[in-house]
């Protein structure tokens, strides 16, 4: 090869690269090593972390079963090693799962038309507010407190760059659930998007028909946030929402130290040309069989370039098949099961804690507690890491934590949880629950 | 005829699940519930419960994995064979990796547990950042942008920032025409005006228009290098010397890093922030569209304004460090896409630096020697030395008719994945083809063969590569269709009547 290259060495087809770009040492990284040695490492590394500890940690990340399964498609090397779908005739397999994705999302979200995928939810909002204020011509977008905190935090991020005006509106103290008078104080004619979570960051499930109600009447669109994708087996879908946009970690999505994950956007079909991401149609090939490929990129970057709807172009496709795999394993029972079971487990152990909120809940929670780092120290002494303390977020929830029991809980655990809760010495049981 | 056949096999029509499903199905099981049953209605509230999901699959276990393996067999894969996708980097993904990101107390490592159970994934985080920096020569570097796009607006917002603390954020960003189409609808999205160079005669950096467009008014130049023709830019250091002098900074999409590791280090000639594509270089999978890793290396200019939270060293120990009031703020949730980050540095540690070094010197060697092999039959628009790509033009096929696209749709009739179609866009019919180190002499000469005899079949009977594939489960797909009545998801009416029987 060297000799049709014309070269001596491969060396020398780098010859023409300028000598002062050139690195003259070699790189100071160790020798190689081999895959025994990876695997030991890695094991190393996961030894000092937290496996043999039962959680009961959600905020946005969910501990679920992982049913055997997904690993088994998605380590296939036919959806692992290839290439975004663009060439459509060796690429049905990928299509066709994407298809399936879209329609299954759809049916869960009650949306007409969903994307291939988002990075994750927390980047899905500022696209979907982005899709609003393309969709309405206006640029305001005011938002819950009760929306994630990191998902706000990247919202300011984007909408800081954007020149987007970004407002919050607050909870109602008792119930957990949207203050609603403080929507109507804010929201204006100059609103494009309320953004909302349900359930909320504090697990409560929102009151997205009366949110859809009053951003409707100002000419808004009311985007929908979910964090826990289980709870859409047993919930309502928001059908009074423009925008969904949320994250399927909790369809069998490794918690992985907070990623890969995957989000989605789901929205009504007269928005489709606003969605940002890819998109598969339905189509027929040359001799008239069904076949799908990516459509509407008149949409995307590699196209519009500057005037594209969003930048993203790689996206989480495999991350997207694992919960297309997840939902057809449980499927049309098997979800709503596994989301009572949540029900269950959470309802169980709030039972014997003081909560904070009295709004409806489906399995995570907010429990007071004087000192929420104590106990969670005390829990660590027993194996098992507590709730999130929600001061680091909300500083007048200082003597609050978040926790979440989904049906990987075990009942002696939980038990264990009250009893050093009971021993902290907090308040006996508070009456909203 | 013999397509027809092919196309009765069970495995070749598989239908959709919705079409596979039969009420009360199931292939999961729930552990019995050992705490007492809550009745939906009582704790939620009855109009918050759903009656059903309309339509959801209802298949058993063995129908689900015979669904998606036999979709599977519809696609094709780097496991399968080459895959030169110019700027793509398609690389082999080591088995080794996959099985490193699931390990346990890596896997199921909670965003929130506490920082000192999280020592094991923070190493690998802080390994990772490390070698990172030997690699690209930058002072700091960020690993929370999700893919190359979201590393692209990450870098443009640091710079926006950088240049709002110096009192003005300025207007525009420069990008040659050359450039991916990321580029430019990242400059929008970070809230800049687009300004597109033209390349020069040569197909690299125009000294003389760049020098003239570089104004007070610009923020940044976004440049490739190598660049989108698989062309080094050897003016790269005096680029940035121009930028420098007139306040702004130099971004370097580094899709094309695999052409310059142990070679060049970009923070060596001038980049002032670069993203990194850890799918593209170190080897993470494609998976069919992502997930991808896009961190962002700077120099030190830029370091205040990285994304919160920083990994940070205490004592023995790392921590998350939220304290930093230039910040730009998140990108997203938590710390980046940890699981690509594991399988990114599992590459680095099996090569190791020399191996590294080989390997760009291997995927150089590959591109130049298809280059030699294909040059006697198609167009060589620019031909300028190339690095780990070559761009061919179809400037010849085309007076027969056929396009790039055309050839492109054959070369799967001779089992091999198409190059990139039409890119970069200042080539009229774009043929860009990278083989990547992977590829060994006995699969390059296949591939070189492949295209050789298709350049023969342009002479001999256009037709034939004009109507390919042949031989593929599904022939051309009319994507024209697709967009003009778009059917993004299934419905019982409109596609039950289509599946196979």
């Amino acid at each position: 090869m060297l000799e049709a290259c014309g070269v001596a060495s491969a060396e020398e087809l780098f010859s023409h690269l300028p000598d002062e770009v050139r690195l003259k040492r070699p790189l100071d990284l160790p020798a190689g090593i081999s895959e025994y040695e990876i695997v030991q490492y890695f094991r190393d590394c996961g030894a000092a972390s937290a496996a043999g500890y039962t959680g009961f940690l959600g905020a946005g990340v969910y501990a679920h079963y992982r049913p055997v399964l997904v690993d088994t498609v998605v380590s296939r090397g036919e959806y692992l090693t290839s290439y975004t779908p663009y060439q459509a005739e060796i690429s049905q397999g990928t299509l066709t799962t994407i298809f399936e994705f879209q329609s299954m999302i759809c049916q869960l979200t009650g949306m007409d038309v969903a994307n291939a995928s988002m990075y994750d939810g927390s980047t899905a909002v500022p696209e979907a507010a982005m899709m609003a204020a393309r969709a309405t011509g206006r640029g305001g977008v005011l938002v819950a407190r009760s929306v994630h905190p990191e998902y706000r935090e990247v919202l300011a991020t984007y909408a800081r760059y954007q020149g987007m005006p970004l407002a919050e509106f607050g909870y109602h103290p008792e119930t957990g659930a949207l203050d609603l008078e403080d929507l109507e104080r804010q929201i204006n004619d100059l609103t494009a998007a309320v953004i909302i979570q349900s359930p909320n960051f504090f697990g409560v499930v929102d009151q997205v028909r009366a949110a859809a109600e009053i951003a409707h009447r100002r000419g808004a669109l009311l985007i929908v946030v979910f964090t826990e994708a289980v709870s859409l087996g047993i919930l309502e879908p928001s059908a009074a929402a423009d925008i969904v946009a949320g994250e399927l970690q909790s369809f069998a999505i490794s918690p992985s130290y907070g990623g890969p994950f995957a989000g989605i956007i789901a929205t009504r079909e007269k928005f489709i040309r606003q969605m940002p991401g890819r998109l598969v149609g339905e189509t027929k090939d040359s001799r008239g069989n069904r076949a799908f490929c990516l459509t509407l990129s008149t949409r995307e970057q590699h196209i519009r370039r500057e005037k594209a709807t969003s930048n993203i172009c790689t996206n989480q496709a495999l991350i997207a098949l694992m919960a297309t795999v997840f939902m057809t394993v449980y499927g049309k029972q098997g979800l709503r099961e596994l989301a009572e079971q949540n029900l269950a487990k959470a309802h169980y152990l709030a039972g014997k804690l003081p909560l904070r909120f009295s709004g409806p809940f489906f399995n995570e929670f907010v429990a007071r507690v004087e000192d929420p780092d104590g106990l969670n120290k005390a829990l660590l002494k027993k194996k098992i890491i507590g709730g999130l303390p929600l001061g680091r977020f909300y500083p007048e929830l200082k003597d609050a934590m978040l926790l979440c029991a989904t049906e990987m809980a075990p009942r002696k655990e939980m038990d264990v949880l009250a009893e050093v809760f009971s021993s902290a010495g907090v308040p006996s049981r508070l009456v909203f629950s | 005829m013999s397509i027809q056949k092919v196309r009765a096999h069970i495995s070749q029509n598989e239908a959709l699940l919705f079409e596979r499903s039969s009420p009360g199905k199931r292939g999961y099981q729930l552990p019995g519930l050992d705490v007492p049953p809550v009745d939906p209605a009582a704790a939620l509230g009855a109009e918050n419960v759903r009656v059903e999901i309309e339509g959801f699959p209802e298949v058993s276990e063995v129908e689900a994995i015979r669904h998606f393996t036999r979709l599977s067999t519809w696609n094709y894969a780097i496991d399968y064979g080459m895959y030169p996708l110019g700027s793509c980097t398609m690389k082999y993904n080591p088995r080794v990796n996959e099985l490193v990101a699931r390990t346990e107390g890596l896997a199921w490592a909670h965003p929130y547990q506490p920082e000192a159970l999280s020592q094991g994934a923070m190493e690998v985080m802080a390994r990772l950042e490390a070698a990172l920096l030997e690699i690209t020569g930058m002072d700091a570097v960020t690993l929370q942008p999700a893919a190359g796009a979201h590393g692209e607006l990450t870098g443009i917002l640091l710079v926006r920032a950088c240049l709002e603390k110096r009192g003005n954020p300025r207007k525009k960003i420069l990008i040659p025409d050359s450039a991916h189409g990321t580029n430019p609808a990242t400059a929008a999205i970070a809230g800049y005006a687009v300004e597109n160079i033209r390349s020069s005669e040569r197909g690299t950096l125009d000294l003389a228009a760049l020098e003239q467009a570089v104004t007070e008014e610009v923020a940044a130049l976004m440049v490739t290098n190598p660049n989108t023709l698989g062309v080094f830019e050897e003016n790269i250091a005096r680029v940035s010397e121009l930028l420098h002098r007139k306040g702004a900074m130099l971004y370097m999409d580094g899709a094309n890093m695999n052409a310059l590791v142990g070679i060049t280090r970009p923070g060596d000639f001038g980049v002032d922030v670069m993203h990194l594509n850890l799918h593209k270089t170190f080897s993470t999978p494609h998976g069919g569209g992502g997930p991808g890793g896009g961190p962002v290396a700077v120099k030190k200019v830029l370091e205040p304004f990285l994304p919160v939270p920083r990994l940070k060293r205490a004592g023995k120990k790392w921590t998350w460090n939220y304290k930093r009031p230039d910040s730009i703020g998140r990108v997203r949730a938590f710390y980046g896409n940890f699981g690509v980050l594991v399988r990114a540095l599992a590459y680095i540690l099996a090569h190791g630096g020399e191996g590294l070094r080989n390997a760009t010197l291997d995927a150089v060697l590959n591109a130049n020697y298809l280059r030699k092999k294909l040059e006697p039959y198609f167009d060589l628009p620019y031909p300028l030395p190339n690095m780990h790509e070559v761009v061919f033009s179809d400037d010849r096929q085309s007076r027969r008719g056929v396009r790039t696209g055309d050839i492109a749709k054959r070369l799967i009739d001779y089992g091999f994945h198409p190059y990139t179609v039409s890119f970069p866009l200042i080539v009229h019919g774009a043929l860009m083809i990278e083989p990547t180190e992977t590829e060994g002499k006995l699969e390059l000469d296949q591939f070189a063969d492949a295209l050789v005899s298709i350049a023969a079949e342009v002479e001999s009977d256009p037709d034939l590569v004009k109507s390919a594939p042949h031989s593929t489960r599904t022939s051309r797909v009319d994507e024209v269709t697709a967009a003009r009545r778009p059917v993004v998801r299934w419905k019982p009416a409109s596609t039950g009547s289509q599946a196979a029987g």
